[in-house]
């Protein structure tokens, strides 16, 4: 499958660093699972359609700078380039310049479809600022697609306001449903003129996280719930809580893992709670994902990220940049409506030729994981040394499936200035366990050794070949070479 | 009687809008309180509500002069714990 090539030639750059590939996990593409009337809802929406996020891009403007509680994974106090946590920004924008950007944005990147406003604190916790963006672009842009992220506390009052702006996606971070839970993950909240902290606290979060998400599913606003996996503390309990909140209508859940170092100078950070591996994070989410929509190509991205999912495009658009440009949107958004168009005849086309071929392997073959360095277009075209991140696929005799998206250098591209300084080569085959095999265009001499000695097999023999066949070949070879008994699974442990 | 917000204020806004008396406003390099219209809240609610809603440890004082929110009180960082943390990075 070919990527269309959208737009004009200034305006269109390959998106390097996201993950642009043309087909990652069309097997198992979650909205198509999901009834029509919401499939058209989201179907053009990055965060929402993993489909959709190889091709759409998305923005958000850090106009909300106060937060109502706190989390142990945040800390209020930082703006590092460095960093790309959700509550990180680096400017803080008024709504004026906030619609001034996303316009600038819209104009300058067509395929973005989505104006999210996600903090940096909390965006109900600032309903002047936030609804006031929403009022004006709604008026002046009405063909982006407007949500919001939200903690939940001050939900259950801003529903209505949110209906009135035809706000019809909101995400709600949920993180427990018990409060003893919830103690360990917030320490505060501020509610009703008081400071309340400890399992109280949690309560009054929880039942108004709740009662949010029932009033958003009853007016028909499409509800995907995030939670942040935290080791030892919430990771049993987040099946009870993908359990719930599906049954009260989100339709989607996102569980993302936990950001903490101590340079962050947050409560898991500096007590040493550790995030969850990459085993551990799939394994949740497939527990989970028997019993919904379970989304897996989230980026964790900033408060102020611009750009296809992965990438960050907000160094173009800073406040004296914008200021320089002469933005004519009605003339915008004819452009705009013929890549969307044009995006649409692609996904079409893609969705037409959407058989998952058959293994050729014995119905016992153990699964194998292997990672694909691509830099877009749904073929293997990245070198190893390359590649900012890695797409993970899973081959079994059912077929290959996208399983998710690992860093090379995870959350931070800092120098030795900035935290611990570890080899990136190391970096990179740490973030690669459990992986068997490793797909890219070329790869050199030393990485190659490492790689071997780490129990990966790295492999150039695919380069340019579409990322699903590749893998599948591979796993038809490594079952053809008897590495795949039942009985082996001395590379998995 | 007034509080006072001090330098390690991050300008994130949440005191301005629950001050009952309107006495928080926007300024350089950080949000101040007018001494003036401060009332400390007496009278409005038994917790001065910027002091409640203020994430930053220190960064709100008494008429005293003293911390509202000491170390590790919000955060519930123990202080020698952040500092360890503090003083290994700078080592590093």
């Amino acid at each position: 499958m070919e990527l269309t090539v959208l737009g004009n030639d200034s305006v269109e750059k390959p998106a390097e660093g996201g993950c642009s590939a043309g087909s990652c996990g069309s097997t198992d593409d979650q909205v198509n699972h999901l009834p029509d009337h919401i499939r058209e809802k989201v179907e053009n929406h990055p965060c929402y359609s993993e489909k959709a996020h190889h091709y759409f891009a998305r923005m958000h403007v850090a106009v909300a700078p106060a937060c109502n509680i706190q989390c142990h994974y945040c800390n209020r106090k930082y703006d590092c380039a460095n960093e790309s946590r959700p509550g990180v920004v680096s400017e803080l924008l008024t709504p004026t310049q906030a619609v001034k950007k996303t316009m600038a944005v819209a104009a300058n990147i067509p395929q973005m479809t989505v104006l999210g406003i996600a903090g940096p604190g909390d965006p109900l916790a600032n309903p002047e600022r936030t609804f006031e963006t929403f009022r004006e672009l709604s008026e002046k842009a009405p063909d982006i697609k407007l949500c919001v992220s939200t903690n939940g506390l001050a939900l259950p009052d801003a529903v209505e306001e949110l209906a009135k702006h035809n706000i019809d996606h909101v995400t709600i971070t949920i993180n427990c449903v018990d409060p003893e839970v919830g103690a360990k993950i917030y320490p505060w909240i501020f509610w009703n003129n008081r400071r309340i902290k400890g399992v109280k606290a949690a309560k009054i979060l929880i039942e108004q996280q709740q009662k949010g998400l029932e009033m958003l599913v009853e007016r028909g606003i499409l509800v995907k719930v995030n939670s942040v996996l935290i080791p030892g503390v919430n990771d049993e309990h987040l099946k009870e809580v993908s359990r719930i909140v599906k049954e009260k209508g989100a339709f989607l859940h996102n569980v993302m893992p936990l950001i903490a170092e101590a340079e962050h100078g947050t409560f898991y950070g500096v007590m040493g709670q550790r995030g969850p591996s990459n085993e551990e994070l799939s394994e949740l989410q497939d527990a989970c994902a028997g019993d919904m929509n379970m989304m897996r190509h989230c980026r964790q991205c900033r408060a102020d990220a611009v750009g296809m999912l992965g990438e960050d495009r907000g160094e173009e658009f800073t406040l004296d940049k914008i200021e320089t440009m002469e933005i004519d949107y009605e003339e915008a958004m004819v452009k705009r409506a013929k890549v969307h168009a044009e995006i649409a005849k692609t996904l079409a086309a893609d969705d037409s030729d959407e058989s998952a071929p058959a293994m050729a392997v014995a119905p016992e073959t153990r699964p194998v994981l292997m990672a694909v360095a691509t830099s877009g277009s749904g073929v293997i075209n990245q070198h190893f040394g390359h590649a900012k991140e890695f797409l993970i696929y899973e081959a079994s005799p059912e077929g290959v499936r996208f399983i998710g998206h690992r860093k090379a250098d995870q959350y931070c591209i800092g120098d030795d200035t900035c935290g611990e300084k570890e080899s990136s080569l190391t970096t990179t085959i740490r973030t690669l366990q459990g992986c068997e095999t490793v797909l890219c265009s070329k790869i050199g001499y030393e990485p190659w050794d490492q790689l071997e000695a780490a129990g990966i097999q790295p492999n150039g023999e695919h380069a340019m070949e579409p990322i699903e066949e590749a893998v599948a070949a591979v796993y038809v070879e490594m079952a053809e070479s008897g590495k795949l008994e039942a009985s082996n699974e001395a590379a998995a442990a | 009687m007034s509080l006072s917000i001090i330098e390690s204020c991050v300008n994130c806004w949440a005191c301005m809008p629950v001050c009952p008396s309107d006495a928080i406003y926007e300024a350089a390099p950080h949000f101040k309180i007018d001494a003036a219209k401060c009332t400390e809240c007496d009278g409005d609610f038994a917790q001065p509500q910027c002091a409640s809603i203020c994430p930053i440890e220190g960064a709100i004082l008494n008429s005293l002069g003293e911390e509202i929110n000491p170390p590790g009180s919000l955060t519930g960082i123990p202080p020698e714990k952040m500092e360890a943390a503090m003083a290994e990075i700078q080592a590093r």
